[in-house]
């Protein structure tokens, strides 16, 4: 045997035990010192596919469906499934071109192979059906479920608002949405998004290297269920909503109605308005420029956002303060030669019986009386500065001048100017009460919106107080927030009210609105006419119905339709009409107004400035 | 003396109980690899772990048969099986089928036989045989040339199949001349090639030549300052300095694109996660996902949901390291390590030459392929086909493997009949 080499056994023997030292070595760092490869691990195997939850639908009052979900469905491709694909008959299906076809694979294909991609949007069911047969024909595509937001009776658009895809900044911002996802963008869709979208579900699945779904991961014990939203019950009065949106055709304004009870508002209607599908799906982007190039501004919503001086509805706050501050008593007279003149300025007003009491000062909207009224509440005080901030205070106790912060979308809050703001035009104790006096008639720089002067009657309704006007009554079997069911009292005393309340019957029965008159209902109105320096003056009426026990408060602007009682007050009525008694019996009325053409001519002649300081 | 009434007297248990344990423990992880929920038959033989079932019986009926047979005759029949396997290796370049780029195999009807896996027993048998000839020594010059002749024809064969893989297993044998009397410089020069082939493709030559430079004048200085060893420490450096200027020649020309890239990748010089290094770097997430002690039999989702590519074959030890953890994986290294150490002990004790040649060339052969498989799948070697002794799916390969080993434990079985 020979021996010579037998040693070297050891070498060959120590070069095999090495290397297994260095693969255990090796191993250990890989396997339980180093982290990386199990998060690696997870990430290749494990897929959270998102399961959409269907979002809220919107009832009106009455239980009758305002907003619901279609079904439609998007055309999904993984590229690197398809396999064999009859490119031609694929495009001739789809009503593409083939190349039209190449630069969409090209395009998802950057994006991801494995992935899938929408190739084709929101396909009808119609056409879902048609495909649906060949579809096996197509491999690597698929469809998938989606919904989008539907309006049956195709009203209240901007009150319902509209729902979108989210932008970027939203995904960043808020890590429940990922992008692709809907939001509601307007109106309720926006302000109650967090109860209609409901909670997405997360479904975690295992997928094999070609991303193919292997099975629910660890037999779904991570796995979430998509919650619904919750639907809402609106305040709206559907029908209502569209015979005002239909009696508002082909004028400019708006109309709010509200229940006095409840503050649940039951009309919100802008004029010119637009039908809600319009904003759905693939054509939104293209309908909403439109829209927005509009001349007329149909995305503006005039019930919030349009502030106009009040006119002379405002009279009724005026009268209202003037008896809590003790400076006129219902038998308080003054007399009025076609207006009021002092300190070389002059209001006018109209032909009416003289002199006047504080009630008739209502039926007749005396600017004379108000004028002397509005003085007076000024001048009472130590200093003019201290007679406005008292005025003021109880002016935004009504709710003017701030928003009321329901659940209304983009409301503006009007504007009563603050003492420092005459203060700093005029100087400190440089203004007197007769420098101020237009806002005795509700003119001058007060700013309102047709929502405040709603706000303003159903306060006069519930003689004192209001419940913030808002437009959901219920989330889901939620009771909606305790503010909106809490009373907002005024600084006015109950007491006061019956005279104003009586004056404004006088209005309908045998004052400015008498054209208006209701056989039945008695009921009490103000018209009143909102200064435009650009044209014709914007008609105003405000209105409750019917005069005891009041189950509807009203405003309503037709702009450049001069006086309050032309066409605002009919309207009015007419809905008045529609709600209590759920009959017309004056079909001439309704013609006249749905007849109404008043969309003024598009150039506006800027010269003819209106100088006369109108009065109803 | 006793009587012989058995094949299984004088068997070495150790290695038949080893051997059992590894193709028991493969045979779980390819059922694993590919086990999916809709056939859970283990005899459905559709899948791998059905095929390799029936791979197993054979096996040990092809073991069973190889103790029958007369140690005598392995002796007798090396060159005639040596011969045989060339031949074979030559016709499958005519006749063979092409699989995966490598024409390497036979194919009659569904079943296909790969010669190249066959070369390693023929190859080990017929160096064992010659260098056991009487008066041959492997001082000769001419000893050392034929059996580098005998070890490079099959792997030139097998390089003209394009497969590079197995054909480096034949490198193997550098340990079977080093035991038998090759110089120790050779294997160290087979190695220093290696690692100069890497340092170089990781740095620039320049720098390379520099820390040859420094280190040929730290040992010159370390050893003896004689003219003879400054010539000779010069004569290296120069040589490898030469070396590395001609790794880029080689990488750039000589290499396939494949072969590059898999190099690069290897050496972290490129980052391609979802092509070539792909492999390398799911089976590391395998691998590693697996922790402490492993996600558990049949519970590993990387191997199971195919990331890890050819993983009841070449990748077999991710599965290993998923499901099982860095326990798993300490139990099948310890494995090899006691069946390779078992059988340089075996080997040794032999009086007959042959027999210890033998022994050595199987030990050889098992370490590379473990060493470089392992390496690759842990990501310290690029991607070279080879499978794992007995854990890999494949029928020729167990074949080889089990008839490499089981000739040699016959041999084992056999010397004590001698002593008769």
């Amino acid at each position: 045997m020979d021996l010579r080499y037998s040693d070297r056994k050891l070498f060959v023997g120590g070069v095999i035990i090495f290397t297994g030292i260095i693969f255990l070595i090796r191993l250990f760092f890989l396997q339980v010192i180093d982290d990386t490869s199990k998060l690696s691990a997870e990430n290749n195997v494990l897929r959270h596919m998102t399961e959409y939850p269907a979002r809220g639908l919107v009832y009106d009052r009455k239980g009758k469906l305002l907003v619901y979900n279609e079904a439609y469905y998007d055309l999904m491709v993984i590229p690197k499934q398809v396999e064999k694909l009859d490119t031609l008959d694929f495009c001739t299906t789809l009503g593409i071109t083939v190349d039209d076809f190449r630069q969409r694979m090209e395009k998802i294909k950057v994006y991801s192979k494995f992935k899938p991609s929408v190739f084709e949007k929101q396909l009808s069911s119609e056409f879902y059906a048609l495909l649906q047969e060949k579809l096996y024909r197509y491999k690597g595509f698929f469809t998938q479920t989606r919904t989008l937001r539907k309006y049956p009776s195709r009203v209240a658009a901007h009150l319902l608002g509209y729902v979108g895809e989210v932008d970027d900044r939203m995904t960043k911002d808020n890590v429940y949405y990922k992008s692709g996802d809907y939001i509601g963008v307007s109106g309720i869709e926006k302000h109650y998004e967090e109860y209609l979208r409901g909670q997405k579900g997360d479904k975690v699945m295992m997928v094999d290297v070609k991303n193919v779904p292997k099975g629910s991961f660890k037999n779904g014990e991570y796995d979430k269920l998509p919650v619904s939203g919750l639907d809402l019950i609106s305040t709206i009065d559907g029908e209502l909503q569209a015979y005002a949106e239909r009696l508002m055709q082909n004028k400019i304004g708006s109309v709010v109605a509200i229940e006095p009870s409840t503050g649940e508002i039951l009309i919100l209607a802008t004029s010119p308005t637009y039908d809600p599908n319009l904003l759905v799906g693939r054509v939104r982007s293209a309908n909403y420029s439109l829209l927005a190039k509009d001349e007329f501004k149909p995305l503006f919503n005039r019930a919030l956002m349009a502030q106009y001086p009040p006119g002379s509805t405002f009279k009724l706050v005026n009268n209202l303060i003037a008896q809590q501050e003790k400076v006129v008593f219902p038998q308080t007279t003054y007399s009025c030669r076609m207006g009021y003149s002092a300190g070389g300025i002059h209001v006018g007003c109209h032909q009416h019986p003289s002199p006047l009491n504080l009630m008739q000062s209502v039926q007749h909207s005396c600017n004379a009386y108000y004028c002397n009224v509005y003085r007076n509440i000024l001048d009472s005080k130590k200093s003019v500065r201290e007679g406005y901030d008292v005025w003021r205070k109880h002016v935004l106790s009504f709710g003017f001048g701030k928003k009321f912060d329901t659940d209304l979308p983009s409301e503006l809050r009007g504007l009563i100017p603050s003492g420092d703001y005459y203060d700093k035009i005029y100087g400190k104790s440089h203004w007197k009460s007769l420098t101020v006096v237009s806002l005795a008639i509700g003119q001058g720089e007060l700013g309102t919106t047709p929502l405040q002067l709603a706000n303003l009657v159903a306060t006069l309704a519930n003689r004192g107080y209001y419940y913030p006007p808002h437009l959901i009554k219920k989330i889901g079997n939620k009771k909606i927030e305790d503010k909106f069911t809490t009373k907002n009292y005024t600084t006015i005393n109950k007491e006061y009210f019956q005279l104003v309340i009586d004056g404004m019957e006088q209005v309908v029965e045998a004052g400015t609105a008498a054209r208006s008159k209701l056989k039945g209902i008695p009921y009490c109105g103000k018209t009143g006419t909102a200064q435009n320096p650009h044209g014709e003056d914007h008609s105003v009426f405000v209105c409750f119905a019917p005069k005891d026990n009041p189950k509807i408060a009203l405003a309503v602007f037709v702009e450049n339709s001069g006086k309050g009682g032309t066409y605002a007050a009919p309207i009015a009525s007419l809905l008045i009409e529609k709600y209590l008694t759920d009959s017309l019996r004056r079909p001439f009325v309704e013609e006249f107004i749905l007849n109404a053409n008043l969309m003024p001519k598009p150039a506006i002649d800027k010269t003819v400035i209106k100088k006369e300081t109108p009065s109803d | 003396m006793r009587q012989q009434n058995s094949i299984f007297d004088n068997l070495d248990w150790v290695l038949v109980a080893l051997f059992l344990v590894m193709v028991f423990l493969g045979w779980f992880n390819i059922y694993a690899a590919v086990y999916n929920e809709e056939h859970k038959s283990i005899f459905d033989l559709s899948e791998n772990y059905g095929k390799q079932l029936v791979w197993i019986g054979s096996s040990v009926l092809i073991a069973l048969f190889i103790l029958l047979i007369d140690g005598k005759f392995y002796t007798v029949s090396a060159y005639p099986v040596y011969g045989l396997v060339v031949l074979l290796l030559i016709l499958v370049l005519v006749f063979g089928r092409e699989v995966a780029g490598s024409k390497s195999w036979f194919e009659v009807g569904s079943f296909r036989v790969q010669p190249a896996e066959f070369g390693k027993f023929a190859t080990s048998l017929v160096v064992a045989k010659y260098l056991s000839t009487l008066n041959i020594k492997f001082e000769d010059l001419k000893t050392k040339l034929i059996t580098v002749l005998f070890i490079a024809a099959p792997a030139l064969l097998i390089l003209l199949q394009n497969d590079t893989g197995s054909a480096l297993v034949y490198g193997a044998f550098l340990f079977v001349m080093y035991r038998e009397g090759l110089s120790g410089n050779f294997l160290m020069a087979g190695v220093a090639i290696v690692v100069v082939f890497i340092v170089t493709l990781l740095f620039d030559p320049k720098i390379m030549m520099w820390i040859t430079g420094t280190i040929a004048v730290l040992v010159f200085f370390a050893g003896k300052r004689t003219w003879k060893n400054a010539l000779l420490i010069a004569v290296v450096a120069v040589v490898f300095s030469g070396m590395s200027y001609s790794v880029g020649y080689v990488v750039d020309n000589v290499l396939e694109k494949h072969q590059k890239t898999r190099i690069n990748v290897m050496l972290g010089k490129e980052d391609d996660p979802k092509g070539v290094g792909y492999n390398v770097n799911q089976s590391k997430i395998a691998i590693g996902s697996g922790g402490f002690t492993g996600k558990g039999f049949l519970n590993g989702t990387q191997t199971k949901y195919k990331f890890v590519p050819e993983q009841s074959t070449d990748f077999i030890f991710c599965t290993v390291g998923e499901e099982w953890g860095f326990l798993g994986t300490f139990v099948v290294i310890v494995l090899f390590l006691f069946l390779l150490v078992r059988i340089i002990y075996v080997a040794e004790r032999q009086k007959s030459t042959f027999t210890r040649i033998y022994g050595y060339g199987v030990a050889s052969i098992l370490f590379f392929h473990f060493a470089v498989n392992i390496a690759m799948t842990i990501g310290l070697a690029p991607v070279i086909g080879i499978p794992l002794p007995f854990f890999s799916y494949g029928g020729s390969s167990l074949w080889a493997f089990t008839i490499l080993l089981f000739v040699f434990i016959k041999l084992d079985a056999y010397r004590m009949q001698l002593l008769r």
